[in-house]
């Protein structure tokens, strides 16, 4: 079985982000950034599906600009056997980034992908279920267990009301939560050792889809802040405070 | 032209979501008809009648349906989605699995989580964690939204008289089967839409220890919240998380009790209208944004305030 993992470089999510004055958007210049943390998941589960010989391998994809590269590098460092990275200087929609998945998908022709269930930047959580749609696969998202015999999936999603248990089969596509795994560390030696592992970089141009977003970016601004009230000295006072004062309760 | 709500339900009734959904949809249009999919959905698709603002009922009743699974509806969805200028459902974890491949079919792209709705192709959502608010501009000929529920009002569900109509099942091959749902009951407030939320964090040690949260959930008819840490902890159900990738929640006090106010916790809560921490580090972040702060134990600080309440209760009984 091949696996193929999604991965977006996204800024780290320690980072406090500032909107950049003239409103065109978050700052992304000389801040941390990092593997979309749900995307991380989406790695580990693909390396010990390897591990445990159900993969016989792993691919890791990113779009995005040149620098892309260094989650690639990360996540080959975690184990992943090589990647792609589909090149373009524009930040693309959910649809245009389903799309170029599926046109990759078409070549490398994989029988599991497993993505995060949403890029923390813009917070869509659509890729996944758009990619599934557009190649007629079952999709599974937001999931917390996987289990995989022959081209059977047992899964366990997690949904508002709790926890929901389908089966469906391969090939299909996977959006992972934090839940799922624990992400393992780069080590230093595979760190080095994934310096040497294969990663192709193909131009977005030579795909022959439609990237051109269908949405306009007005404006970007802060958000309302909140501002600190008081620090109340007990309990007592804190009961009369929500009574008479907010009167909440 | 006219506006498409798709009804988050359980076949039985339908989840508040789908009433703040609408009012988000009377922005729009004065014509909304609502879309229901579901299994022995009939009882359900006459009571939504009187749903204030619904012109038309759409409905699909066929047992496939029973279980939401959005191989089955996205194609249903595309299929009458040329009548429409706009199609919402609601950002709950129904509305993320299924209207993403309603935008494929018809190769749109989608708005997430609108909070706000400025015109008919102008619309307010939150990015990063909801640490950068963004106006987006849209000119497809089919806008589809998912709505962010504590962002708008429910509506009026009486006055109404739609009219109903059946639209076509599509039977697709699906490999999909539902095999079941882990679902915790409880007798207190959904949790999207309470108006007391009490939410633990990891240092209530313990799943034991939340007992005191229900303690005093009860007290205040509060539902029960917990951030990432305490699910992740094991501690509580992930249904009850409160954050970026969780629930969010804006009710009138949201009591925040072990929780230190990660960005992505407060993604989930900001928008309370009163927030009270507890928390024995005075440094704790939690406290640049609470109305009310209590440095404290809270184990000491929680028996204390129902004690508090059962005292404010008999003076005033
Ligand atoms: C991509 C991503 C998404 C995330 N999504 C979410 C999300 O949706 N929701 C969410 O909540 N988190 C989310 N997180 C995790 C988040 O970053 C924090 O790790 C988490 O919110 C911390 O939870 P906590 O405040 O309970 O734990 P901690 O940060 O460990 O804080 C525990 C607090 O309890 C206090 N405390 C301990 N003992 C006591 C006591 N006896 N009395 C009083 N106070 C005490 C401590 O002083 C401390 O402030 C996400 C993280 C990532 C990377
Ligand atoms: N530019 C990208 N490159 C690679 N994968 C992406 C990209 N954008 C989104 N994804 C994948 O899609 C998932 C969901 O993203 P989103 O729908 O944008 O919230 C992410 O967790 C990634 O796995």
């Amino acid at each position: 079985m091949k696996v193929l993992v999604a991965v977006k470089r996204v800024v780290d999510y320690k980072v406090q982000i500032r909107v950049k004055s003239d409103n065109s958007g978050v700052e992304t210049q000389n801040v941390k950034m990092s593997v979309n943390p749900p995307d991380e998941n989406a790695i580990e589960e693909a390396v010990k599906l390897k591990e445990q010989g159900v993969a016989k391998e792993t691919v890791a994809i990113s779009i995005g600009d040149e620098k892309s590269q260094d989650v690639l590098r990360t996540s080959m460092a975690m184990g992943i056997d090589r990647s792609i990275l589909v090149k373009t200087s524009n930040s693309l929609e959910p649809l245009a980034v389903a799309k170029t998945l599926s046109k990759i998908i078409e070549k490398e022709n994989p029988d599991l992908v497993l993505m995060g269930k949403q890029a923390i930047d813009d917070d869509s959580n659509q890729t996944g279920q758009i990619l599934s749609a557009l190649l007629d696969w079952p999709q599974a998202c937001f999931i917390s267990d996987l289990k995989i015999e022959g081209n059977k999936l047992s899964i366990s999603r997690e949904i508002d009301e709790g926890i929901e248990k389908i089966k469906t089969s391969l090939p299909a596509v996977i959006t992972c939560d934090l839940r799922l795994n624990t992400p393992r560390f780069a080590s230093l030696p595979n760190i080095m050792k994934a310096k040497k592992k294969p990663l192709d970089i193909i131009d977005i141009s030579s795909l022959g889809i439609d990237t051109d977003p269908k949405i306009k970016i007005i404006k970007v601004e802060e958000p309302p802040k909140r501002k600190a009230g008081i620090m109340v000295n007990d309990v007592k006072e804190l009961v009369e405070k929500l009574k008479y004062e907010a009167k909440v309760i | 032209m006219a506006v498409l709500v798709i009804a988050e339900h359980d076949n039985n009734i339908l989840k508040t979501s789908t009433l703040n959904t609408i009012t988000a949809a009377t922005k729009l249009s004065d014509d909304i008809h609502l879309l229901i999919l579901g299994k022995d959905i009939e009882t359900l698709s006459n009571n939504a009648k009187t749903i204030h603002p619904i012109k038309k009922i759409l409905k699909c009743d066929n047992s496939k349906l029973e279980n939401f699974i959005p191989e089955l509806s996205a194609p249903i969805i595309s299929h009458i989605a040329n009548g429409y200028s706009h199609i919402l459902a609601p950002a709950s974890t129904f509305g993320k699995n299924l209207l993403p491949r309603v935008s494929a079919l018809l190769d749109v792209t989608q708005i997430s989580d609108v909070i706000e709705i400025k015109s008919e192709n102008t619309f307010v959502r939150p990015i990063y964690a909801g640490n950068a608010i963004s106006h987006v501009e849209t000119n497809q000929n089919i806008n589809l939204l998912t709505i962010r529920p504590t962002s708008f009002e429910k509506c009026e569900e009486t006055g109404g008289s739609a009219s109903s109509e059946d639209v076509q099942f599509i039977d697709n091959d699906v490999k999909t089967i539902f095999i079941g749902r882990e679902v915790s009951k409880s007798d207190r407030p959904e949790l999207g839409n309470a108006r007391i939320v009490v939410s633990g964090g990891r240092g209530m040690e313990n799943s034991e220890n939340f007992n005191l949260l229900y303690d005093l959930a009860d007290k205040l008819n509060a539902a029960v919240g917990a951030s990432r840490a305490a699910v992740d902890a094991g501690y509580i159900g992930n249904e009850y998380q409160v954050g970026q990738t969780g629930k969010m929640v804006a009710p009138e006090l949201y009591i925040a009790v072990g929780i230190s106010g990660a960005i992505q916790h407060l993604a989930g809560m900001k928008e309370s209208k009163v927030i009270v921490a507890i928390n024995k580090d005075t440094e704790a972040p939690i406290f640049n944004i609470a109305d009310y702060g209590l440095s404290s134990d809270l184990f000491q600080a929680i028996p204390e305030i129902i004690k508090e309440l059962n005292l404010l209760n008999k003076l005033e009984s």
